[in-house]
């Protein structure tokens, strides 16, 4: 016989019978479970209509009509006459960059809230394990010394992409030598950090100007250079990555109550960790490969989704993913007209809305750390 | 007696230092086991150990008879709780969100009704059903400490180990813990296993208590035979008057002994502690004996 059994062995005590109606506590569980749910719903929706009023913004004069009808030309050929430069613009152009948003935006944040989850830290994002740096690294070996791994147009990318993932894994298997704590973990990752700053301003420092050009435009993050086939790289690693972080939602609320009491409720802390730092640095390594470095979100989108729904993963991080990516929408769109034909990099606009509004969320004097 | 937990021979170091040497202990069915000793004795340690949150150098333990070196860890939560002695509290969680962390070691992808009846259930056992959405960490200490054993019964184990639970505590709330522990060990077939460092509360709710010194036993049995002013003496260096009140052993510390033994001076207290008369005990200190507690008060 099963010890310790709660149904049935109760039966007695317990006052309310399983079919009765529900106490006001339960209800009131049953709402908050409600609105986390419409939350979704309604940040589902917003990317809907935040994506159709940005796609008729841009440099070129499109009207609200003509950008639909091309849109509905693409998916029923022949029912509109559009001109091809009009097709070109949109499905060329604007749509990748509303993609490239969403897919990136989603990625980062959902990456950020896994992140502190595994390192029990609030300051935790996707570029602790030195990710950015690694990736900068790449850029300037070979933009300064002419080493590149990938032949191609791709070049900057494949050097970028193969040395965050070179920076990230030194950082996990140094941490997995000492057991994988999370302390060791951002230690191991702000030290190796450290370390390829150091060797990027010694490359910056004997770069000619050309190539430091290069290495300075790589560093401010931008969407611009996105093309079908690069959204199609990142959706397929977004799809591949984003649902293995979400199949460890559970042990993720379990980890942030610490290692041992996780490990006492059957969550062996350590490979979890291992596991999620290993998924999103793949994830982030290829976003930041293609579209630089645009921090903050990573930082903030879980935090306003915790602010938000609580801290239960279940649906915090699906709330992390839509948040940045909304936050990446709007800041990318501000970035491509805000100074008609100047494309100002998004990571600078990012940062520019960003800090204000996260800062307003954490100083408005709610004396509750989140409502639910 | 049925004995639900056995620990043989069991070592334990951290690094070179040995925290648990040779220890030997079988728990019985339905008890709540008290763990004493002096800071450094080994007593989380130990309970670390059973939980296999630290892993020993050799011995084994057997839960049901099934060593837990061989189960996986969801097997082990489903067979052992420990309710720690502080949780980490970086990001908010609501009662009942940590209360359902509790049946993580039977749900599947998503949780399940059943899984949320029981943590209602539990709730409302425990009298925190209005607390449910409230921020665990807005919570006061002892209310806290009664979420986390409501976390611990989720699991629906056996066995339920507890850290200190009554320390940080003030005395209300220290009893409000002890007697529920003692109202579910006996509605709901637990074994309980508590380090604790009050005497007098060990010897008012512990079925037995397993007094150690140095990672050994140095006493175990019922709290009349424990709590003795030489036990006290040897374990604590300190000189008490116990007085019984009520059948209980009520414990007035007089004063230390002074120096403070160095090291080295307390294994030789230990092993000569298994000489010790007075204590009528099956002391097996010094010798590598079973300690069979768990006899009914």
């Amino acid at each position: 016989m099963k010890r310790g059994t709660v149904l049935g062995s109760l039966a007695g005590t317990v006052k309310r019978t399983r079919t009765g109606k529900a106490s006001r506590v339960e209800q009131e569980h049953t709402r908050s479970v409600w609105k986390k749910a419409l939350f979704l719903i309604a940040l589902v929706v917003f990317l809907i209509f935040a994506a159709a009023i940005v796609i008729t913004l841009g440099q070129v004069p499109i009207t609200v009509t003509d950008v639909y009808c091309t849109l509905a030309d693409k998916l029923i050929p022949g029912i509109f006459s559009v001109s091809d430069e009009m097709t070109h613009v949109i499905w060329q152009i604007r749509m990748p960059l509303i993609l490239g948003a969403v897919i990136a935006g989603f990625s980062l944040g959902a990456c950020g809230c896994v992140m502190q989850a595994v390192l029990k830290n609030p300051l935790a994002s996707p570029f602790t394990l030195g990710i950015s740096a690694g990736a900068q690294f790449g850029v300037s070996i070979g933009a300064v010394l002419g080493i590149t791994i990938l032949g191609g147009p791709y070049f900057l990318v494949g050097n970028a992409f193969l040395c965050a993932l070179l920076c990230s894994g030194a950082i996990i298997a140094l941490s997995s030598l000492k057991g994988a704590s999370s302390e060791t973990l951002i230690l191991a990752g702000v030290a190796i950090t450290y370390l390829f700053s150091a060797t990027n301003s010694l490359l910056s420092y004997i770069a000619t100007d050309e190539q430091r050009d290069v290495m300075t435009m790589w560093g401010m993050g931008s969407l611009a250079d996105l093309n079908w086939l690069s959204i199609s790289f990142l959706l397929i690693m977004a799809a591949i990555c984003i649902p293995l972080l979400y199949s460890r939602a559970w042990d993720l609320n379990l980890m942030t109550v610490g290692d041992d009491s996780a490990k006492s409720m059957g969550v062996d802390a350590n490979v979890v960790r291992i596991f999620i730092m290993v998924v999103s640095s793949l994830l982030v390594a290829a976003i930041v490969a293609f579209v630089g470095v645009i921090g903050f979100i990573g930082l903030v989108a879980p935090h306003i989704g915790r602010m938000i729904l609580g801290s239960d993963h279940r649906y915090l991080i699906p709330a992390a993913g839509g948040l940045g990516a909304a936050l990446l929408l709007v800041a990318n769109a501000i970035s491509m007209n805000l100074l008609g034909s100047v494309v100002i990099p998004t990571s600078i606009i990012m940062s520019i809305i960003g800090v204000p509004f996260f800062l307003y969320l954490i100083l408005r004097g709610r004396r509750k750390e989140y409502w639910s | 007696m049925i004995i639900k937990l056995a620990i043989n021979h069991l070592w334990f170091s951290y690094n070179s230092h040995e925290v648990l040497r040779d220890f030997c202990l079988d728990i019985g069915d339905g008890k709540i086991v008290s763990i004493v000793g002096p800071n450094g004795s080994g007593k989380s340690t130990l309970i670390k150990c059973i939980d296999r949150l630290l892993v020993p150098s050799s011995g084994e333990i057997l839960v049901d008879r099934n060593d837990i070196i061989r189960m996986s860890r969801m097997e082990l939560a489903q067979n052992i709780a420990y309710v720690p002695q502080n949780s980490l509290r970086v990001f908010p969680n609501t009662v009942f969100d940590v209360v359902l962390m509790g049946r993580r070691p039977y749900l599947g992808w998503r949780g399940g009704t059943r899984d949320e009846q029981v943590v209602w259930e539990i709730l409302q056992l425990l009298g925190l059903e209005d607390l449910a959405m409230s921020s665990f960490t807005e919570l006061s200490g002892g209310q806290q400490q009664k979420v986390l054993i409501a976390r611990a019964l989720a699991q629906e184990t056996g066995v339920i180990l507890l850290d200190e639970p009554t320390s940080n505590l003030d005395i209300w709330h220290q009893i409000d813990v002890m007697d529920l522990l003692k109202t579910l060990v006996k509605k709901r077939d637990l074994t309980a296993i508590v380090a604790i460092h009050d005497l007098n509360m060990a010897a008012r709710y512990s079925d037995t208590i397993v007094m150690m010194k140095r990672g050994k036993i140095v006493a175990t049995g019922i709290p009349e035979d424990v709590m003795t002013a030489e036990n006290l003496e040897t374990v604590y260096s300190i000189r008490a008057s116990v007085k019984i009140a009520d059948d209980i052993p009520f414990i007035i510390p007089i004063s230390r002994i002074s120096p403070k033994p160095e090291i080295g001076y307390g294994i030789s207290a230990g092993s000569r502690s298994g000489g010790n008369p007075g204590t009528g005990q099956q002391s097996a200190s010094g010798k590598a004996g079973r300690n069979v507690s768990g006899f009914s008060r």
